[in-house]
C-alpha cells in the first residue's frame, strides 16, 4: 500500500465524494468526509516521511511509463503542499458539522459534502500530478466544486460572487490550457519533467515565450496576484464559512504551487528570469498588491471581508519571495504558503464560530467578544498576532524568511514594503481587538460558541504556535524544496 | 502549410477575441457565458489545429497510409469539452438561482441593487 | 539546584504564577499570596542564578534551535544578572504596594491584572537571560504585548487611546526597525549569539553599520530615545504599579539594556568605535535628555512629569553607553539599577498619593507633606536621587557616567549633565517646597492620613535602597567591571 500513497492521496475523496452525495441527512456524509479526510492525510504524511528519506517519489499511473503515461511525482514541495491541504481539510471538515447545518442546511448537505471532497481532490491532484494537461483537469474539477461550495452561501450575493469567479476561473485556466498547447506543439510532451528536459535547447522560440506568458498570466489569475484579484474578495466573504477557511487556506496557495513549479522546474530559472523579465513584472505587482490589499482591508466593516483583502496581500509576499528567485526567496514563499495557510485557516474558522453564535461577521458582531465568547476571542488575538508576524507564531517565521531573503539581496526598499505591510496589518487586525475588548457586547447573554467548532479551531491555532516555535520541520522541508526546485526538476 | 496555411489560426485568433470581448463587454450574463463558450472553443479548435499533419490521414489504422494526424490533441480536447461543458451548465444553473433572487441577470442592474458586487 | 535549573526556573515561575494566579482569582487573598509566592521565588531563583555566577559555573541553556545558528536559547552575564536581580527584587515590592493600591482604589478586573503583571515579568526576565538577539527580540514583545492589557486597564476612552499610541510606538518600532535589524545581523554575522567583543566585527563595512545602529536606536522603542518616546506618557494611564515597575524599572530598562547588549556584545566596544558618525546616537540622547527635562517642566500632572523624567534619565543610560569609556560604560549599567530605585520610589509616593487623597496634579500637593510626611520623605529622596545629589543611588552613576566622559574628554556628554541637573533641580525642587512649606490651598473633603500600610512600608523600602546603595555599591561594581574592565 506504501507504494500507492500518492494516487490514494487523491482516490479517497474521489471515490468517497458520489457516495457521500448519495446519502442522506447530514451526520452520515459527514462522518463518512471526515474519515476520508483524516486518511489522506495519513497518506500525505506518509508521503511526506518517503520523501524525506527518497528525496523523490514517482508513481506511473497504470503501470504505464512517463511520457506515455500519467506519472505522479512527488517532491518535497508538493509533498508539503499535500499535507496542508489534507490537514486543513482534515481539520475543516470536523468543523463544518455545525456550521454547515446552520448556514447550508442540512437538505443540501450532502452535496455540500461531496463538493467540499471533490475540492480537496482537485487540490491534492493539482499537487500530486506530473503532468501539465493533468493539472488543468484537477484544476477544473476544484474550480468546478468551488464553484457550487460558494454559491451555497446564505447570501444572495454569493451566487454572483460565484459567477464572477467563474468567468475570472475559467478564463485563467483557459489561459494556462493555450500556454500548455504551445508547450506540446514545441516539445510533443505534456510530462512536467520531460518538458524540463526539452525545453532549453528551443527556449529562444517566440512560441515557448508566449507559452509562458499565458501559464504565468492564467495562474496568476487562480491565484488572485493584484491586479488579478477582483474576484477573491467576494467569493471569500459570502461563502459558508467552512468553505471560506479551506478555500483561503488552500486554493490560492495551489496555484501559487504550479507557479512555482512552471517557472522553476518546467522553463527554468535561467529561462524565467534571464531571458523573461518575469521578476521586473511580478515584483511591482506584488508590492502594490500587498500595499494597497493591506490599506484597503484597514476599511472594510465585514471582517471577512477584510480578512479576504488580506489575503490578497499575502499573496504579495508570497509572490515577492518567488520572484527574488534565489533559493532564500523561494524558501520563504513555501514556507509562508504552508503557514499563511495555517493562519487564515485558523482566523476563518474563528470568523465561522463568530457567524455561528452572532448572525454575522461585521465588526459590531465582534464588539465585546472579549466577555461573551472569550475562547474565540482569544483564537482570534492568537490568529491576527500570527497574520502580523509576531514571535512565538508561524507568521513571524515566515516574515523572518522574507526579509532575510531580500537583505541577502540587498533590496531594501523591499525590506521596507514588507515591514509597511507588516504595520498595516497591525492596524487591521489591532481594531477588531479593540472592538472585542471595548465593545458593548450587542447581545450580552451570547454564549461561548459549541466546543464542535471550537476544538478544530484551537488545534489551527495550536499548530500556528507550534510551528512558530519549532520551526526544523517546516523550515527544513521548504530548504529542502527550494533547493530541488532551484536546481530544476530533471532528476530522473 | 500550403492547405490550411495560417487561415485556421487566424480564425481561431477572431474567435477567441471575439468571445473574449463578449465576455467582458456585455452586461447580460449569459451573454457573458456565450462569450466564454465562444472563447474556450477557439482553444479546441486550436488544439485540433495542433494535431493536424499536412497530408496525414486520420488517426485510424488503415492499410497503405504511414502519415497520421496526432490523436493525443483530439483525446485532450475531449477531455477539455467535458470540462467546458461542465462550467457552462454551473454558470447556467448559477444564472437562473441568480434571477430567482435577484429577478434580473443584466449586471448594470445587479450593480445598482448592490454596490459591493 | 545547580545554576542552570536555577535560571529555567526563573523562567518558569513567573509563567507558572500566571497561570496559578489566574485559576485563584476567585480568592483574592489566596491570589495574592500566590503573587506574593511567586515573586519571592522568582527573586531566590535569580539569587541562586547570580551566586552560580560568582562561583564561576558553566550556565547555559538552549531551548530550541528555530534555524540553523539560532535558537531560543538562555545564558547569563554581568549585565543580565543585574538587570534580573533589579526586576525581580523590586516585584517583590511592588507586588505589597499593589495589594495596597489595587484595593485601595478598588480597580476592577484584578485578576487580570495580576495575570499580566506575571507574564510582563516572564518577559522582563526572558530579556535578561537570553543569550541571543532572537530570544530577546521574541521576549522584547512577549513584555510589549503583555503590558498592553495593563496599560488599558481602566478600560475607558482615555485609557484607550493611551493603549493605541502605547501598543502603536512600541509595536511599530519593534518591527520597522527592530526586526530588519535583527535580519541584518543575522544575514551578515550568520549568528545571533551574544559574544563579548561583538559579532560584526568585519562582517559588515562602516557605512551600513551606521545605518544599523541608527536602526537598533529606534528599533528599541522602549528606550524612548526621541522622538520614539511619545508611548511612555501615554502608558501613564494605567495603574500606578504598572507605572512603577514596568514602566519605571522593566520595560523601560530592558529597553536600555537591549540597547546595551547590542552595543557589547554584538557591535563590540572595538568596531563601534570605527563606525563613522557613532557619536550621532551620543547626540541624539544627549538632546533626549535635555529636550526630556525641559517637557517635564512644564507638566501639570505628577505621573506625566515623572515618565518625562524617566525618558531623560535613560538618555543618560543611552548617552553614556555611546560614549564608549570604561568607565561610562560602568555609570551606564550602574544607572540601570540607581534610577529603579530612585523612580519606583517616586512612582510609590505619586500612587500613595493617589489612593490617599485621589489628587494626581502637582498644583495640589501645597502642604501635603505634613499629611504624609513619610510619603514625601521618600519623594524627597527620590527625586535627590534624579538631580544627583548625595548621599542618594544617582550620585554614584553620574559620577561614573562624568568621569568617563572626562577620560575621553567628551564635552558635550558634560554639558548635557550639567544642564539636566540643573533642569532636574528645576522641576523637582519646587514640588519638595511646596509640599512641606506652603499651607494648603483647600482642606480636603476627608482628613487623610499617610496610604494604606503597605503602600507606605513599599515605598519606604525602596527610599532606602535609594540611600544605600549609595553606600553599598560594591557588589554592582565588580559584576560591572567584569564585563567593561578598569578600576574605578
Amino acid at each position: 500500500m506504501l507504494m500507492h500513497l500518492p494516487v490514494l492521496v487523491v482516490l479517497a475523496p474521489l471515490l468517497g465524494a458520489p457516495v457521500v452525495a448519495l446519502m442522506r441527512g447530514s451526520t452520515w456524509p459527514w462522518v463518512l468526509s471526515t474519515l476520508l479526510s483524516w486518511f489522506s492525510l495519513l497518506c500525505a504524511v506518509l508521503l511526506l516521511v518517503q520523501v524525506q528519506s527518497q528525496g523523490l517519489v514517482i508513481y506511473t499511473m497504470g503501470g504505464w511509463e512517463a511520457p506515455w503515461g500519467i506519472e505522479y511525482r512527488i517532491d518535497f514541495a508538493n509533498a508539503l503542499l499535500l499535507v496542508l491541504i489534507t490537514g486543513l481539510a482534515s481539520v475543516v471538515l470536523p468543523y463544518a458539522r455545525l456550521s454547515v447545518e446552520q448556514e447550508v442546511g442540512t437538505e443540501r448537505a450532502p452535496m455540500f459534502y461531496a463538493a467540499l471532497l471533490l475540492l480537496t481532490l482537485g487540490l491534492c491532484g493539482i499537487t500530486a500530478t506530473g503532468d501539465a494537461f493533468n493539472i488543468f483537469v484537477f484544476l477544473e474539477i476544484s474550480s468546478l466544486a468551488t464553484y457550487t461550495l460558494i454559491a451555497m452561501g446564505r447570501d444572495r450575493r454569493a451566487l454572483t460572487a460565484s459567477f464572477s469567479y467563474l468567468i475570472m476561473g475559467t478564463i485563467g485556466a483557459t489561459f494556462y490550457l493555450i500556454g500548455i498547447g504551445f508547450l506540446y506543439v514545441m516539445t510533443g510532451t505534456l510530462n512536467l519533467a520531460d518538458l524540463a528536459g526539452r525545453l532549453p535547447a528551443i527556449n529562444e522560440s517566440s512560441t515557448v515565450r508566449t507559452a509562458f506568458a499565458f501559464i504565468v498570466t492564467g495562474i496568476c489569475l487562480k491565484l488572485a496576484l493584484f491586479p488579478l484579484h477582483l474576484w477573491l474578495p467576494n467569493a471569500y466573504t459570502y461563502s459558508p464559512s467552512a468553505v471560506t477557511a479551506l478555500l483561503g487556506a488552500t486554493a490560492t496557495k495551489v496555484a501559487v504551487y504550479v507557479l512555482v513549479r512552471f517557472v522553476f522546474t518546467v522553463f527554468g530559472i535561467d529561462f524565467s528570469f534571464g531571458m523573461e523579465p518575469l521578476a521586473e513584472v511580478l515584483i511591482p505587482l506584488a508590492v502594490i498588491g500587498l500595499l494597497s490589499a493591506s490599506t484597503v482591508s484597514i476599511t472594510q466593516p465585514n471582517i471577512k471581508r477584510m480578512l479576504a483583502y488580506s489575503s490578497v496581500a499575502q499573496i504579495g509576499y508570497i509572490v515577492l519571495g518567488i520572484a527574488m528567485g534565489t533559493a532564500m526567496g523561494l524558501t520563504a514563499a513555501l514556507l509562508h504558503v504552508f503557514n499563511h495557510g495555517l493562519i487564515k485557516g485558523a482566523l476563518f474558522m474563528v470568523l465561522g464560530a463568530v457567524m455561528y453564535r452572532m448572525g454575522g461577521t461585521s465588526l459590531s458582531d465582534m464588539q465585546g467578544l472579549a466577555k461573551t465568547m472569550p475562547l474565540t476571542f482569544w483564537a482570534f488575538v492568537i490568529g491576527g498576532l500570527s497574520l502580523i508576524g509576531v514571535p512565538l507564531t508561524v507568521g513571524f517565521v515566515s516574515k523572518w524568511h522574507l526579509i532575510l531573503a531580500a537583505i541577502e539581496l540587498g533590496w531594501w526598499p523591499i525590506v521596507i514594503a514588507i515591514l509597511v505591510g507588516s504595520m498595516l496589518a497591525v492596524v487591521y487586525v489591532g481594531r477588531v481587538i479593540e472592538a472585542g475588548f471595548f465593545g458593548e457586547a450587542k447581545d450580552p447573554t451570547r454564549r461561548e460558541a459549541p466546543a464542535g467548532l471550537l476544538i478544530p479551531v484551537w488545534i489551527l491555532i495550536f499548530a500556528n504556535i507550534y510551528f512558530g516555535i519549532d520551526t526544523r520541520l517546516t523550515v527544513d522541508i521548504a530548504e529542502a524544496a527550494a533547493a530541488q526546485l532551484m536546481a530544476g526538476g530533471i532528476v530522473r | 502549410m500550403s492547405g490550411l496555411g495560417v487561415w485556421n489560426y487566424l480564425i481561431i485568433i477572431f474567435l477567441m477575441m471575439t468571445g473574449f470581448y463578449m465576455v467582458i463587454s456585455s452586461s447580460n450574463l449569459i451573454k457573458k457565458l456565450i462569450g466564454l463558450n465562444v472563447f474556450q472553443t477557439s482553444v479546441f479548435f486550436l488544439y485540433i489545429s495542433f494535431g493536424y499533419i499536412e497530408g496525414s490521414a486520420g488517426p485510424v489504422y488503415v492499410e497503405g497510409v504511414d502519415l497520421y494526424s496526432n490523436p493525443l490533441t483530439h483525446v485532450l480536447i475531449l477531455t477539455a469539452i467535458v470540462v467546458g461543458v461542465a462550467t457552462i451548465s454551473v454558470g447556467l444553473a448559477l444564472i437562473i438561482r441568480i434571477k430567482e433572487s435577484f429577478g434580473t441577470i443584466e449586471e448594470d442592474d445587479l450593480h445598482k441593487m448592490d454596490s459591493s458586487l | 539546584m545547580t545554576a542552570n535549573i536555577a535560571l529555567i526556573l526563573a523562567l518558569l515561575i513567573p509563567l507558572f504564577g500566571a497561570v496559578l494566579i489566574g485559576l485563584t482569582g476567585r480568592w483574592p487573598n489566596l491570589r495574592e499570596t500566590v503573587t506574593m509566592v511567586t515573586a519571592v521565588s522568582l527573586f531566590a531563583a535569580v539569587i541562586r542564578v547570580l551566586m552560580g555566577l560568582y562561583a564561576g559555573e558553566d550556565i547555559g541553556v538552549e531551548v530550541v534551535a528555530v534555524m540553523s545558528g539560532v535558537g531560543i536559547a538562555f545564558n547569563t552575564e554581568p549585565l543580565s544578572i543585574i538587570f534580573a536581580m533589579v526586576a525581580s527584587g523590586l516585584w517583590v515590592v511592588t507586588s505589597v504596594y499593589a495589594f495596597g493600591y489595587m484595593r485601595g482604589t478598588k480597580e476592577v478586573n484584578q485578576t487580570r491584572f495580576y495575570v499580566c503583571f506575571a507574564i510582563a515579568l516572564f518577559g522582563a526576565i526572558g530579556i535578561a537571560f537570553s543569550a541571543n538577539l532572537l530570544t530577546l527580540f521574541i521576549f522584547y514583545e512577549v513584555l510589549t504585548l503583555s503590558t498592553y492589557p495593563l496599560v488599558i486597564h481602566k478600560g475607558d476612552a482615555k485609557a484607550k487611546a493611551g493603549g493605541r499610541t502605547y501598543l502603536g510606538i512600541l509595536l511599530t518600532t519593534s518591527i520597522v526597525f527592530l526586526l530588519p535589524a535583527v535580519v541584518w545581523v543575522y544575514a551578515v554575522a550568520g549568528t545571533l549569539d551574544f559574544m563579548p567583543g561583538g559579532i560584526l566585527q568585519g562582517n559588515l563595512s562602516a557605512v551600513p553599520a551606521t545605518l544599523l545602529l541608527l536602526l537598533f536606536l529606534f528599533g528599541v522603542g522602549k528606550a524612548a530615545v526621541m522622538p520614539v518616546h511619545k508611548w511612555l506618557p501615554a502608558a501613564m494611564v494605567a495603574p500606578t504599579p504598572v507605572s512603577a515597575l514596568l514602566h519605571a524599572v522593566a520595560v523601560v530598562k530592558a529597553g536600555v539594556f537591549t540597547l546595551i547588549k547590542v552595543m557589547i556584545y554584538i557591535f563590540g566596544s572595538d568596531f563601534l568605535a570605527e563606525v563613522p558618525y557613532e557619536s550621532i546616537a551620543v547626540y541624539l540622547a544627549g538632546f533626549t535628555v535635555v529636550a526630556a527635562s525641559c517637557v517635564a517642566l512644564r507638566q501639570t500632572n505628577i505621573k506625566r512629569m515623572l515618565a518625562y523624567s524617566t525618558i531623560g534619565q535613560l538618555g543618560y543610560i543611552v548617552m553614556a553607553t555611546m560614549a564608549l569609556a570604561p568607565f561610562s560604560e560602568i555609570g551606564a549599567a550602574i544607572h540601570i539599577v540607581a534610577h529603579a530605585f530612585g523612580k519606583i520610589t517616586l512612582f510609590f509616593t505619586a500612587g500613595a498619593i493617589y489612593v490617599a487623597s485621589k489628587k494626581t496634579e502637582l498644583a495640589q500637593l501645597n502642604g501635603i507633606g505634613w499629611r504624609m510626611p513619610l510619603t514625601m520623605t521618600a519623594f524627597t529622596i527620590g527625586a535627590l536621587s534624579m538631580i544627583g545629589v548625595p548621599p542618594t543611588a544617582g550620585f554614584v552613576s553620574k559620577w561614573f557616567i562624568m568621569s568617563g566622559a572626562f577620560s575621553v574628554e567628551n564635552y558635550f556628554v558634560i554639558v548635557v549633565l550639567v544642564l539636566s541637573t540643573a533642569l532636574n533641580a528645576g522641576y523637582f525642587m519646587p514640588v519638595i517646597y511646596n509640599a512641606f512649606f506652603k499651607a494648603e490651598d483647600v482642606k480636603p473633603d476627608k482628613d487623610h492620613g499617610e496610604a494604606p500600610a503597605s503602600m507606605v512600608a513599599a515605598l519606604c523600602v525602596t527610599a532606602s535602597l535609594t540611600l544605600l546603595f549609595f553606600f553599598f555599591n560594591g557588589p554592582v561594581l565588580d559584576l560591572e567591571t567584569q564585563i567593561f574592565g578598569g578600576a574605578p
